[in-house]
């Protein structure tokens, strides 16, 4: 018996499938941005240079995407660290270790929120002795930046974790009986290997410190000028009904975390082979 | 792992040891301290004050709202997951570059941007305000506005777990049993699923876990209407903004719990997911 010649795509249900997809894309991410998109192109430009342009968002613009930054680099060092000796180091509780990373992605941002502002608070079991060499913490730019770099460590962390296991040993072994000092081995012939994975943990880090809300609005202390950042800023403005104020606000980060999100992008193809497969 | 311990590769004795030392400072400073300081600080007055702030109704009527967003929103997310692996994971296609990066978009959207958009669009002055307001749905601080922006920053967990492992597996196994005439649902039980089922669930625990903790853009939409629009992250902020400390960090260990819940499951998880990536 002869049996009928089998289609080249006989995979059913593609249509369906990505009929839903677009859909549900649609409905609950495209649409909504699409309205914020509109919403500020409908606005005069000169309109909205003047609400960024105004001294208290200003500030606040320049207080988040500087915090956010110095963050990012902040925890992409801690990063390299920790993920150095996780993977390198037969620590005991390795896993338990590993594990723990991810409790900045795990712990609702409110909850990181107060316990951090609780422990660096002036009366705090870490802000008591900080405060006594003079740092405060809570309550100022320092104690946002705290904030953020707690955000950003499992970034890193993940990023740069299955790089440094898939390097392979040999090479390191080659630079050392070339005479290579282990400072020159790292600088010269790890380093280079960890940057994409290092660069793009960091660009995560910095797109997440630039939208962070939960973790900051409990340890900064929200006194305009000094310590509002972007987020909280657009908060207050929806509380008055300023749509106009927050918009304006809102499609400054929104361009900021496309440009970010190209950035991760263009990094992951850098790093083909290792650091792709993040 | 070993070879590293012996290698010289790895530095000498005394910058491990410091590495070592260094590593576990940040993890406990950063990490395991905050953990502590929210028990410690929900104990502060016994076991019968936590209780009593963990069994207060306006806490229960949170817990019990936030299981309800969970529970609706989830499967939602899950559904999608399902029909992005398919579409991108089993096909190629035109744009489907384009798209894969668009569903990973609300992770790069601050919380707060992703709350405001929702009001741009169901607010009163929205574009669908004034007809909801007409047939007395609303959605902005009410539940439908929570679940919506809960949807909006869980919406990726899912799909960015199946799309690469339905990539990465390849359609010869569902291509075999539809030759040998399955239909389509028998395939996608009996083929599919198993294949996936590990990602499946690390995904949903993973987006599950957002769900309940997600704070910044369900603060934006949900009025603060204490024991009817109050999801746990927000009765925690309530009660830390009327300096009821001990009864914010109460209701944060429910919150807490899920969290170091979800840490557990992800290191168990995690390998059979490696292992199905292979």
């Amino acid at each position: 018996m002869k049996r009928p010649a089998v289609e080249p795509r006989i995979l059913p249900g593609f249509g369906p499938a990505l009929g839903f997809t677009l859909l549900w894309l649609s409905v609950v991410v495209l649409a909504p941005l699409a309205a914020l998109v509109l919403s500020a192109l409908r606005m005069p430009p000169a309109e909205i240079a003047r609400i960024v342009a105004a001294p208290r968002v200003a500030a606040s613009i320049r207080l988040t995407f500087g915090l956010a930054l110095a963050s990012a680099a902040v925890a992409a060092l801690l990063g390299l660290l920790l993920a150095w000796v996780l993977v390198r180091h037969r620590l005991p509780g390795r896993r338990l270790l590993d594990a723990l990373i991810d409790l900045p992605f795990a712990l609702p941002t409110a909850v990181a929120g107060i316990a951090l502002t609780t422990l660096y608070a002036p009366n705090g079991w870490l802000g008591r002795p900080l405060a006594a060499l003079g740092v405060p913490v809570a309550f100022t730019p320092l104690g946002i930046g705290v904030a953020l770099v707690f955000l950003g460590i499992p970034f890193a962390v993940r990023t740069l974790e299955p790089v440094l296991e898939s390097l392979d040993p040999e090479v390191e072994d080659a630079a050392t009986s070339l005479g290579a000092t282990a400072g020159q081995t790292f600088r010269r012939v790890l380093f280079p290997e960890l940057l994409p994975a290092l660069a793009t943990g960091f660009s995560l880090a910095f797109a997440r410190g630039l939208g962070e809300y939960g973790s900051v609005v409990f340890i900064s202390g929200n006194m305009p000028m000094r310590t509002e950042v972007a987020p909280l800023l657009i908060m207050t403005r929806l509380e008055q009904y300023d749509y106009a104020g927050a918009t304006a606000l809102a499609a400054v980060l929104l361009v900021a975390s496309f440009l970010l999100l190209l950035a991760v992008n263009r990094l992951q193809a850098w790093g083909v082979g290792p650091a792709a497969r993040g | 792992m070993d070879a590293y311990a012996l290698s010289p590769r790895s530095g000498s004795r005394a910058v491990r040891l410091l590495l070592g030392a260094a590593a576990l400072a940040v993890l406990g400073l950063f990490l395991v301290v905050p953990l502590a300081a929210v028990f410690a600080e929900a104990f502060r007055n016994g076991a019968a004050a936590y209780l009593a702030s963990v069994r207060h109704p306006d806490a229960l009527a949170a817990l019990r709202l936030t299981l309800l967003v969970a529970a609706i929103a989830v499967p939602l997310n899950v559904a999608f997951g399902l029909a992005a692996g398919w579409a991108l994971g089993k096909f190629r296609f035109p744009g489907r570059s384009v798209l894969l990066a668009l569903v990973d978009l609300p992770f790069a959207v601050s919380p707060v941007v992703a709350g405001m958009v929702l009001v741009l669009v169901f607010g009163r002055t929205g574009l669908l305000g004034p007809w909801l307001a007409a047939h007395a749905f609303p959605v902005v601080f009410a539940v439908p506005g929570i679940v919506l922006a809960t949807v909006f920053v869980t919406f990726p967990f899912v799909a960015r777990e199946l799309v690469p492992l339905m990539q990465a597996t390849g359609s010869e196994e569902e291509e075999a049993a539809r030759v040998l005439g399955a239909g389509f649902l028998t395939t996608f039980l009996r083929v599919t699923l198993p294949n996936v089922k590990w990602a499946l669930l690390y995904g949903t625990i993973l987006c599950t876990a957002r769900a309940v903790g997600e704070f910044g853009a369900v603060s934006v939409v949900s009025g603060h209407i204490r024991g009817r629009t109050n999801t746990l992250p927000l009765h925690v902020e309530v009660l830390y903004d009327e300096y009821d400390f001990q009864g914010a960090f109460a209701v944060a260990t429910l919150l807490t719990g899920v969290a170091l819940v979800t840490l557990v499951l992800q290191a168990l998880l995690g390998r059979r997911r490696r292992e199905e990536r292979r």
